[in-house]
């Protein structure tokens, strides 16, 4: 990755490269290449330059600069100073919001992560071939779905009255559970619907992982008389640790930016139960017309990710072991 | 692997005993496939669920006990979402959308990953940071200037507003930029002598040769954008403009619970291509999703 210098010979402008170059047609190509040279590589790059300039930072500066204006389209835009940032964080629902944001987070990424290690560990020990691949396969499966179809299907599946989940549940006895229609019943159901589609993916990442750990360690762990589950405990662990960082890192990242569940699931019902961060900003921007408001909790999010990105990476030089 | 390494050890010291540790790992083997089939069945049990009430008539279809395999389809539910719902509208959005938006990723980011890989000019390192650093900040935060932008420049509530945007791919460009890396310098120093143009040298010695960095580019945008959401809620307002995500979603806002299989037919039929991409193309999609984290 570092390794940026293999550039070719007819764009390198210091001796080795000229040094290298020989034959007729490359010198008189020499005097035309350097002309060349200056503008080519911006006209390889002018599609992505220009257009994540205008629809990627732009944006970022604009919503950093919205932020502090009051605007909604049709009134000239007024500068409030930190105004939007003192009434966002003093808003009952904005705040419930982040709570809730927070609460999921915590519970979707620890049940994401551990499903995925344990169903990695599993799949990546002695196994038939042909189940390794079926049993990767279904794991992965979900990733290729759009979230919005497997919440249209979850809905259906965790009805109270007519749901298969309910349905199943009354085997074991259990009375029809109100999922949808209860704040805890609402939060369990977003949590297990996202997890159900996104566990693949840390899933994918504990695989690859688990294949980099060298199988002479598990060899000397087993001479040492480690088995079962300690030698997981032992070896397995410290050694996926690096994974287990940017697995966690992605997890949470992408968990703070839930929308398309609840939105589809519950519309972050009832009352505020399972409304969540991008949900009021969706809602303020777009019903409220508070693009500055929106563009405040906007803001408050990134800084937020971006704090939690720190962190976690700092942790990491304390407890992360590196082969 | 591991119960290879006991199983060598078993051998080298005490051969006779070697049957007894070997019972005992069949049964560890037999647990934990029972495990992983019950996993199995929960992530497959609702998919397949939705596919046989999509084959069940209207009037069954939230009738207990459930149906979980197909045995006597029945696909008037399937009529239903071509009457009740404009879906051939929706599957053309939906293409045109992701098709446009995947061509142009891979074209964009192969060239920008080239330049980035292969040419040298000043601010190079720099440059390339700052479109990393741009991967860093969510697209729901910049959502509301882009809208406005849309806005300013006449596309709002059109298709070009949901493709534009999303084909300039800091993701693709740094996957691409890789790709490159990992191809010999010195064929374009042999083209170069050959007195190859560099941007002949681009076209017919590099690009080639990146194709399959092309198509994981190209996949990985398919698979995101196919089934995208929250953009087109907001990008789009008039049905005509609707992709399939989004469509589905309204037709289940708009009937009620006695009709869920024409919901779920629709359902089906928007997860076709997603199916077609997993089926021919899991590799290349696996190998996309992780790029860039095995470090």
């Amino acid at each position: 990755m570092s390794t940026a210098t293999n550039g070719m010979s007819t764009k390198r402008r210091n001796g080795a490269g000229f040094k290298r170059r020989n034959g007729a047609a490359a010198k008189s190509q020499q005097a035309k290449g350097k002309q060349r040279q200056r503008w080519l590589p911006w006209a390889f790059l002018a599609p992505t330059i220009l257009g994540m300039g205008l629809f990627t930072l732009v944006p970022i500066v604009a919503s950093v600069v919205l932020a502090f204006f009051r605007w909604d389209i049709i009134s000239a835009p007024s500068f409030v100073g930190f105004d939007n940032f003192a009434e966002v964080v003093q808003d009952p629902t904005v705040r419930v919001s982040f709570l809730n944001t927070i609460m999921f987070v915590v519970v979707a990424v620890a049940l994401q992560l551990g499903l995925a290690l344990a169903l990695a560990i599993m799949v990546q020990e002695k196994l038939p071939a042909w189940l390794r691949v079926f049993f990767r396969s279904a794991f992965f499966f979900p990733l290729i779905l759009s979230a919005a179809s497997v919440s249209i299907f979850m809905r259906y599946l965790f009805n109270e009255q007519f749901g298969v989940v309910n349905w199943l549940l009354s085997f074991v006895g259990v009375p029809a559970v109100p999922w949808l229609t209860t704040p805890a019943g609402s939060a369990a159901v977003v949590i297990l619907v996202y997890v159900w589609q996104n566990f693949g993916f840390s899933f994918l990442l504990f695989i690859g992982g688990l294949a980099s750990i060298p199988t002479e360690t598990y060899e000397a762990a087993s001479i040492d008389g480690a088995t079962g589950w300690r030698k997981h405990l032992h070896v397995t662990l410290p050694l996926l640790s690096p994974t287990t960082l940017v697995a966690s890192v992605m997890a949470i990242i992408n968990a703070l930016q839930v929308f398309d569940q609840p939105y589809v699931l519950t519309r972050g019902g009832p009352g505020d139960s399972t409304r969540t961060a991008v949900m009021v900003i969706f809602e303020s921007a777009f019903q409220r017309l508070e693009f500055g408001q929106a563009s405040a909790i906007g803001v408050i999010l990134t800084l937020i990710i971006m704090a939690i990105t720190a962190a976690q990476f700092r942790l990491s030089k304390r407890f992360v072991f590196y082969q | 692997m591991t119960t290879t390494s006991t199983q060598r050890a078993a051998v080298d010291r005490l051969a006779p005993q070697r049957p007894a540790p070997r019972k005992k790992r069949n049964w560890s083997m037999a647990g934990r496939i029972v495990l992983l089939l019950i996993a199995s069945v929960l992530i497959l049990g609702p998919v397949l669920w939705t596919l046989s009430t999509s084959l069940r008539p209207p009037a069954e279809s939230f009738q207990l006990p459930p149906s979980f395999l197909p045995l006597n389809p029945d696909f008037s539910s399937y009529d239903q979402v071509f009457k009740q719902l404009n879906i051939m509208l929706l599957v053309l959005n939906s293409a045109l959308v992701t098709g446009l938006i995947a061509l142009g990723q891979m074209f964009t980011a192969a060239l920008a990953g080239y330049a980035f890989a292969n040419l040298k000019f000043r601010g190079r390192g720099a440059l390339f940071s700052i479109v990393l650093a741009t991967m860093m900040v969510p697209a729901q935060v910049t959502i509301v200037p882009v809208f406005m932008l849309i806005r300013g420049i006449g596309l709002s509530d059109t298709l070009l507003a949901l493709i534009l945007p999303a084909i300039p791919t800091a993701f693709g460009t740094f996957l691409m930029r890789q790709y490159f890396l990992g191809l010999p310098s010195d064929l374009g120093e042999a083209a170069a002598i050959d007195g190859a143009s560099p941007w002949r040298t681009f076209r017919s010695v590099y690009a080639p040769l990146a194709m399959p960095g092309m198509a994981i580019v190209g996949i990985l945008a398919f698979n995101y954008h196919w089934n995208e959401f929250f953009r087109p809620l907001i990008l789009t307002i008039s049905e005509q403009n609707f992709t399939l995500p989004l469509g589905l979603v309204s037709l289940q806002g708009n009937l009620g619970t006695g009709s869920i299989s024409v919901v779920l037919a629709g359902v089906i039929l928007s997860m076709i291509p997603a199916l077609v991409v997993f089926m021919f193309g899991q590799r290349a999609l696996r190998d996309g999703l992780t790029a860039g984290t095995g470090k």
